[in-house]
């Protein structure tokens, strides 16, 4: 297992060269060889969702996703979210609505919900409460997160 | 009852601030365990057997590894507790001879990376000659049965009894007797981020860090450094930010004990993070029991007499502090529940098996027992031919203070009005309207209503009461405020997701007149805290929030005092408000941040009759409390799939003063859910070798943002409430009454098939055998 290959990650528009070995997952890359801790891993079997980043602004659990697979890919972690000190409009949602308690998930939900509110802004209710179902969160019963996640929306579309 | 009453003096306290602890969290800034960096990486090697004796371990060459043979001097962990027949049972830190569940400890491979430790561990050889298994508890108890440790007499490891003066008389004088036969089965309260602990020595003082997933870091400290046999002070804990607990992380697991021994022993840093399979198989389970109720009924339908028999499957070990004996016990204290039932009799017997050891989780048994008692509730109204509401309006506490049967005093509570206010939310008649049009159309919707105690914020007497080795129960805070102003509040509770740093802030930000982000709430950390018992049992925000009130108090009066000697005014007439102390009805005012200054550097204007400094502490260690709350739901059960579907959920709750109504709310709505979870998904089920077959979240299934609806909440606030804050604890009561109306309402739906479901969870399976059951019985 000790094969390694030298890959290139960019995350949040900073570049990592890295040499993994090929079975490395890719959430282990960002956290351990890139230093960027903000993404956590809450199963390592792709059902809870913690680890979500995204890749080439798609989300994409990052414990199912080895790193040599994400070379010369764009990613985006919680950490690329705010500038400096000053919390983006999903941020200050979850923020404003009481969308976290631990905060343990948060991460993993903040990029969900960016991937997809990039993509469809006019995301349906309904279609919300089913793409929030990809990931699981222990504290708050989703009420909060969902609420967060409308509030988020309203204000992007607005500006 | 002041019901949405305004408290004329609090600037802060009622307010819905912004959490204090979000922007760190938000960014990704939040320090979790797992996010520190250590020389060396531990896997643990787990025993994949049951029970059995282990013949021998070879391990690849030149491996590091750890296992029993290295640790001789170690104690094992042995929690006490001195009542109702407690056999204390001891379990070694790593299995040396017998293991007893699958997922036991048996070595520790030290690497220099996580894959270079699962490679070895995977290559470590584990001969074990495996014997028969018992996994069920009532198997357990039976005669023949396997022992667990051979010095417990058919496993027993706890067995309370109860029984209130002539109740034998009194249920033979009842007018109608109602059984019920409950089951909860195995949980696991599944924190979002498992445990891991990371462990540092420090060459210059000798010490070791642990810095670990924990929601009791001093008692871990001392139940470390008495395993290990180290001086305490050679020890600091640290819960840095913690995933979510629920109870699952305040009890000594024996990974982080090897970690500190490993540390000290390499005079380097070890880390260990569980992975989810490690914290479904080998963390801690809970509510793994069997209820049997029988309750007597007057022709008024009044519970006159209720006999309870309780047998929890405690597991392979009995867990520190609190013992495997918790749930057991609880149940006998508590079950009766919020009703007026004066002959009580409760049998309730811990048991060990050859599982997965049990420990608290959100609620401790009262999910389980406020299920049944609500079962038996609605079977007995539905015997008197009336409905769950009146049934319960009968028999409903409603003088206060109230001593139940088990001796228990409620304080002013408000059960009957949270039960009118949650039938009156679901507009209870026109439901049954609505039920039976839907009926007639084959669609089956049911109601279910919860009406339950929550006993919070319980100091030293409820836990003596119990007789633990180790009785926690009250909290102590620090107070200072540096020279700057700024006032630095030190706990030694753990919050991990509740938001105390910002709760407390408000609290002690009313009594000083200051904003709350000029306070500082530290925890968590061992050297920078007061000795304390943590957060868990729905007790920090009452006990830790009154040492706060307390503690700032005393801050109050020396400000006041400091003030009335500078400003020449008698100290009585001295307000804090607004950042000034003020000569009341004055403008003769300097700013509280001067007063900081002069405490420290002009001290000698006191002239020696005020010492220097402000820094003050207080403790707190109150008898109890009861919030309570009535849980109303509406389902449909499709009968087809047995799949339920969660129409509308609403839950009228009192808790007396809330300090934060955003926050106290979130908690309620988390823990709905995770009541939810329980009543409907969660299940560990194990085979009957003791292999666990949902060992993966694909498996054990924690509820999604698809299965909880809207969930409606309404507020009373009792204020006549006898702790400092005047506050109730509220942490763990959505998860007690969700599972009782969830089941209620199931069986409501179904009644017109004539069979019940009386186990948690209610799954698909379960009620699809319960409907073929009917099928067949109808054919």
């Amino acid at each position: 297992m000790s094969e390694r290959a030298e890959i290139t990650l960019t995350i949040n528009g900073r570049t990592y060269v890295i040499s993994v070995e090929s079975r490395r997952t890719l959430v282990d890359a960002i956290r351990d060889d890139c230093g960027q801790t903000g993404t956590h891993i809450g199963c390592e079997h792709g059902v809870c969702g913690a680890c979500t980043v995204l890749v080439e602004g798609e989300p994409v659990r990052s414990c199912l996703m080895f790193a040599v697979q994400a070379d010369g890919k764009n990613i985006r972690t919680v950490e690329g979210l705010a500038k400096g000190d000053e919390l983006n409009v999903l941020q200050r949602a979850f923020m404003e609505n009481h969308g976290l308690q631990c905060g343990f998930c948060t991460p993993g939900f903040l990029m969900l919900i960016t991937g997809v509110l990039e993509r469809k802004p006019n995301i349906s209710d309904e279609h919300l409460v089913e793409v929030l179902s990809s990931n699981l969160c222990r504290c708050t019963g989703y009420q909060n997160i969902l609420k967060a996640a409308r509030w988020a929306a309203a204000e992007m579309r607005r500006h | 009852m002041t019901a949405g009453a305004k408290e004329t003096t609090s600037a802060w306290v009622g307010r819905s601030i912004r959490r204090l602890e979000d922007p760190a969290l938000l960014t990704g800034r939040g320090r979790f365990t797992a996010d520190l960096p250590a020389v060396h990486q531990v896997r643990f090697v787990r025993s994949p057997v049951a029970a059995g004796r282990i013949v021998k371990i070879t391990a690849p060459d030149n491996a590091y590894i750890v296992t029993a043979d290295h640790l001789k001097s170690m104690k094992p962990i042995a929690p006490a507790l001195h009542k109702f027949g407690y056999v204390s049972v001891e379990q070694p830190i790593l299995a040396s001879e017998a293991v007893r569940f699958v997922g036991e400890l048996i070595a520790a491979v030290v690497a220099s990376s996580e894959a270079e430790a699962e490679d070895i561990a995977d290559e470590v050889l584990v001969e074990i000659d495996e014997a028969a298994a018992v996994i069920d508890s009532r198997a357990a108890l039976a005669d023949g049965a396997p022992l667990i440790h051979h010095h417990v007499v058919r496993n027993l490891i706890v067995d309370g009894k109860v029984e209130t003066p002539g109740f034998a008389d009194v249920q033979m004088a009842a007018h109608r007797q109602v059984q019920l036969e409950a089951r909860s089965h195995r949980q696991n309260a599944s924190p979002l981020e498992g445990r891991a602990g990371h462990a540092a020595y420090d060459l210059v003082s000798g010490r070791v860090t642990l810095t670990c997933a924990t929601q009791m870091p001093h008692l871990m400290r001392t139940a470390v450094a008495d395993l290990i046999g180290m001086p305490e002070s050679e020890l600091r804990v640290v819960a840095p930010d913690v995933g979510g607990g629920f109870g699952q992380k305040m009890s000594l697991v024996p990974e982080y004990v090897v970690l500190v021994w490993l540390s000290r022993n390499l005079r380097s840093s070890v880390a260990w993070t569980e992975d989810r399979r490690e914290n479904l198989v080998g963390s801690f389970h809970s509510r793994d029991q069997h209820i049997r109720l029988l309750g007597s009924f007057d022709a008024d339908a009044r519970l006159v007499a209720l006999a309870a028999e309780v047998i929890a499957n405690i597991g392979a070990y009995s867990c520190y502090p609190t013992t495997g004996a918790v749930e057991p016990l609880m149940a006998m204290a508590e079950l009766p529940g919020p009703y007026d039932v004066r002959a009580y009799s409760c049998v309730a017997r811990g048991v060990l098996t050859n599982t997965c050891p049990t420990a608290p989780y959100r609620g401790v048994s009262r999910p389980v027992i406020t299920m049944a008692l609500e079962r038996l509730m609605d079977l007995a109204a539905a015997q008197f031919g009336i409905d769950p509401v009146e049934i319960r309006l009968r028999n409903l506490i409603d003088e206060f203070p109230y001593t139940s049967a088990t001796g228990l005093v409620f304080d002013e509570g408000s059960y009957r009005q949270t039960l009118e206010m949650a039938a009156k939310a679901l507009d209870f008649p026109e439901f049954r309207r609505r039920q039976n049009l839907a009926r007639s159309q084959g669609r089956y919707f049911g109601i279910g209503f919860a009406a339950f105690s929550e006993r919070t914020g319980y100091g030293t007497p409820a836990f003596a009461a119990r007789g633990m080795g180790v009785t926690p129960g009250w909290e102590t805070v620090e107070i200072t405020m540096d020279p700057s102003g700024f006032v630095e509040v030190r706990i030694g509770a753990s919050p991990h997701g509740q938001g105390l740093r910002t709760t407390l802030a408000q609290l002690v930000a009313d009594e000083l007149g200051l904003t709350p982000d000029r306070i500082k709430v530290v925890h968590g950390d061992t050297d920078r805290t007061p000795y304390g018992w943590g957060t868990f049992a729905s007790r920090s925000l009452v006990i830790a929030g009154g040492a706060s009130v307390l503690a700032a108090r005393k801050v109050n009066a020396k400000l006041k005092k400091m003030a009335s000697t500078l400003l020449e005014a008698a100290t009585d007439d001295i307000v804090l408000e607004g950042g000034v102390a003020r000569v009341a009805g004055t403008d003769r005012a300097m700013p509280i941040e001067s007063l900081a200054r002069t405490a420290y550097h002009q001290s000698h204007l006191f002239r020696g009759e005020i010492d220097p400094g402000i820094s003050e502490s207080a403790t707190y260690d109150p008898p109890g409390t009861f919030s309570n709350a009535c849980h109303a739901g509406i389902v449909e059960v499709d009968t087809e799939t047995g799949r339920v579907t969660i129409d509308k959920f609403v839950v009228a709750e009192d808790a007396g003063r809330i300090v934060n109504p955003m926050i106290a709310d979130g908690q309620i709505l988390g823990g709905v859910a995770q009541g939810i979870g329980n009543a409907l998904f969660e299940e560990i089920v194990y085979d009957e070798n003791g292999n666990i077959l949902t060992a993966t979240l694909a498996d054990f299934l924690v509820p999604t943002s698809r299965e909880i609806p809207p969930i409606d909440l309404l507020h009373l606030q009792t204020l006549n409430g006898t702790t400092i804050t005047r506050s109730k604890g509220l942490g763990e009561g959505g998860a007690i009454g969700a599972p009782a109306a969830i089941l209620n309402a199931i069986n409501d739906a179904i009644a017109p098939f004539g069979v019940a479901i009386n186990d948690m969870p209610a799954t698909p399976q379960r009620i699809r055998a319960a409907l073929r059951h009917a099928e067949k019985q109808h054919t």
